[in-house]
């Protein structure tokens, strides 16, 4: 098993790596124009132009220029062209937002959708499962930037329920980071919740059907411990790699949209600012640390994924 | 073998299991399906019977019914089947929770997908044992080693911690007999239990079942298509065709003295060592009727060279030979007619070829 982790993290740094060149090249190569006037931005005088392009050595051969580039982004060195506050910062204080809203929304939507999906698939054909395929397909249909602002409006805005978005740290006072959080993690949340639990009744409706299953019935366990033990637990596979797949990708670029519903000033949000300023350096960075969520959280599922299956981890 | 157990019924004369005029009907797409039609037998402690039939004849349907593991919205049974006292089909599911696996233990025919890929073998085992005796965990692993040692899987205690696909199929059925074995059943129902394995593997898994039949004393329903193992290991015989027993007696009456027609055949269609090799393996011309739509009357009438104006009466199951109380089948034809008509060549059973329809006149 510490093997198998630490070849998978192994791997992990040279896809990182990988993702760095290739991140590199697409901001700084592939566009065909000189990077020190798109990175200057607009208006920019020929003597900024002139210094971006000494700073960032953008005169240099492409390795060197790879290296400039990593080496200010890890650094901490990185600065914003627009605003002019060092990158690094704004990532730092953005990366609890977007945790926390990230971290909440997947432990409720996969937490919802196994409760859905189990009871779904218990009740297959009859009507509390049609009930839920249709409440999980309106759940699918809806965008997190529709139904977000829809609840800011309503539950926020018009009934006063709850905070019209924001955020509040957890350490300041845990209970009103949850109440600011509700809304963000439900909005975010539901997409997902319909699709899993669409998934998860499929693969138990596959595995109530197993050998095993069977088995397990003859020992004359109670229908609880055959459903958790014997069906959820091998259902729950396919599951949990979409889940940690789907997490990293919420925080890498899924919690844009719900971040900037509900101003939640997380990495999403700044990102998506920086894009909308066409503020190379923080996209470059965000872009970053969005690679470096999705590979990490792949290699996690895959760690995961061993534990919940002898098959993988021992061959 | 008996410790925490009901005292093991008297010998002799009440059955251990009395199984009665069990009807299995599932409703499908194609309309109702009568998988089990009327089978009754008894089964006495420490018995071993083999319940014989080709694929599709309810006898898999049988076996499982009597745990209540086809039970589903779409299968509607009747009839009883008595285990000590306590009847089976009707049963409440907690209460046939009781009985499974620590009464009445199965082996199923495929040890490559009856255990559990994600749990290691002794979280299967143990798992029976706590259901049913609550014992601490220390207890329950203690149990599972001595299981697999006496099924004879070599350095137990190291591969208790095994998973299921670290074994070999045959390692694996062990694994499952000891499984079934562990909580001391009385009866054990083995479907099919050597017919996913090699030949060699066959013979060892029957050599083992044997033995622990002899230390364990429990009652043994084997549910199987092969004629070889039943003549290993069988005290009695049922054969079923079509979701009926056809005939049932002892392995002698079965073997020496068969009545149906349909036994004949199935046992013309095995090739004996004692015997001149067929050039060709003698077959039962045509195929089983549909479970949908089966013939009026004995169901091996289209199939059977001897049929006669009386095969479409419905022939009950009973003794037809005098003196032999336990020797039973569904044949309208006389004693004498079946010893004549048994035999196609001299000393050898078999079913002779049914003779063209004559056109209708």
């Amino acid at each position: 098993m510490a093997r198998f982790i630490v070849r998978r993290l192994l791997q992990m740094v040279m896809v990182m790596f990988a993702v760095s060149v290739l991140t590199f090249l697409i901001f700084n190569v592939i566009p065909n124009s000189d990077p020190a006037v798109r990175m200057a931005g607009r208006q920019a005088s020929q003597s900024t132009i002139q210094a971006i392009r000494k700073e960032w050595g953008f005169d240099d051969s492409l390795p060197q220029q790879y290296i400039t580039t990593m080496k200010k982004i890890f650094s901490g060195d990185l600065v914003s062209q627009f605003t002019q506050l060092p990158v690094n910062e704004e990532i730092i204080k953005g990366l609890p937002r977007t945790l926390s809203l990230a971290i909440g929304a997947a432990l409720l939507w996969m937490f919802v959708a196994i409760c859905f999906g189990l009871y779904s698939a218990v009740k297959a054909g009859r009507f509390a499962d049609r009930f839920l395929t249709i409440i999980a397909l309106i759940g699918i249909s809806m965008p997190v930037f529709w139904i977000g602002a829809l609840m800011n409006h309503y539950l926020g805005f018009k009934l006063g329920l709850f905070p019209n978005g924001g955020y509040v740290e957890l350490t300041k006072d845990p209970i009103d980071w949850a109440y600011h959080l509700i809304l963000p993690w439900t909005a975010l949340a539901i997409l997902f919740i319909g699709f899993y639990s669409r998934v998860l009744r499929s693969n138990v409706l596959d595995t109530v059907n197993e050998d095993y299953v069977r088995t397990a019935r003859a020992k004359g366990l109670g229908e609880r411990q055959i459903m958790i033990r014997h069906v959820l637990r091998n259902s729950m596979i396919p599951i949990v790699t979409l889940w940690g797949l789907d997490f990293g990708a919420v925080i890498g670029g899924g919690a844009i949209l719900t971040e900037t519903v509900f101003d939640l000033q997380g990495v999403g949000q700044y990102a998506a600012e920086a894009v909308g300023q066409l503020d190379v350096p923080p996209v470059l960075a965000t872009t970053l640390f969005a690679a470096f969520f999705i590979v990490l959280l792949n290699a996690v599922v895959d760690i995961v994924y061993a534990v919940l299956d002898p098959r993988i981890r021992l061959q | 073998m008996s410790d925490g157990h009901p005292a093991a019924p008297p010998a002799g004369h009440d059955p251990l299991l009395a199984v009665d005029d069990l009807r299995v009907t599932f409703a499908t797409e194609e309309g109702s399906v009568q998988a089990v039609d009327g089978v009754s037998f008894d089964l006495k402690a420490g018995e071993v019977l083999a319940v014989v039939g080709e694929s599709g004849s309810g006898k898999s349907v049988t076996a499982m019914t009597l745990l209540g593991l086809t039970r589903s919205p779409n299968a509607r049974f009747e009839g009883t089947a008595v285990y000590k006292g306590a009847e089976l089909i009707e049963a409440s599911e907690d209460d046939l929770r009781k009985v499974r696996g620590a009464e009445i233990a199965m082996i199923f025919q495929d040890p490559m997908t009856s255990l559990n890929p994600v749990l290691k073998i002794r979280d299967q085992i143990a798992e029976q044992i706590q259901e049913h005796e609550g014992v601490p965990d220390q207890e329950a692993t203690e149990r599972c080693v001595e299981l697999l040692e006496r099924v004879g899987i070599p350095r137990a205690r190291e591969r208790v911690d095994n998973y299921p696909f670290e074994f070999s199929g045959g390692m694996r059925q062990r694994v499952m007999i000891a499984l079934a074995l562990s909580c001391n059943p009385s009866i054990l129902i083995a479907d099919e239990p050597t017919t996913a394995l090699d030949v060699t593997i066959q013979a060892q898994i029957l050599q083992r079942m044997r033995e622990l039949r002899e230390e364990t004393g429990a009652a043994v329903i084997l549910v199987t298509h092969d004629l070889g193992v039943v003549a290993d290991i069988a005290d009695r015989i049922a054969v079923m065709y079509s979701g009926r027993i056809v005939e049932e007696g002892t392995l002698d009456q079965i073997f020496y003295d068969p009545q149906h027609p349909y036994t004949w055949g199935l046992l013309g269609s095995i090739t004996r060592v004692d015997r001149p090799r067929p050039e060709r393996l003698p077959a039962i011309k045509g195929l089983p009727p549909s479970l949908a739509n089966r013939p009026s009357g004995c169901h091996f009438r289209p199939r059977c060279p001897h049929e006669f104006a009386r095969c479409s009466e419905v022939p009950p199951l009973e003794a037809r030979i005098e003196g032999q109380a336990d020797h039973r089948d569904r044949c309208w034809l006389s004693a004498e007619e079946k010893r004549e008509r048994r035999e196609v060549r001299p000393g050898e059973i078999g079913l002779a070829d049914k003779p063209e329809e004559a056109p209708a006149a």
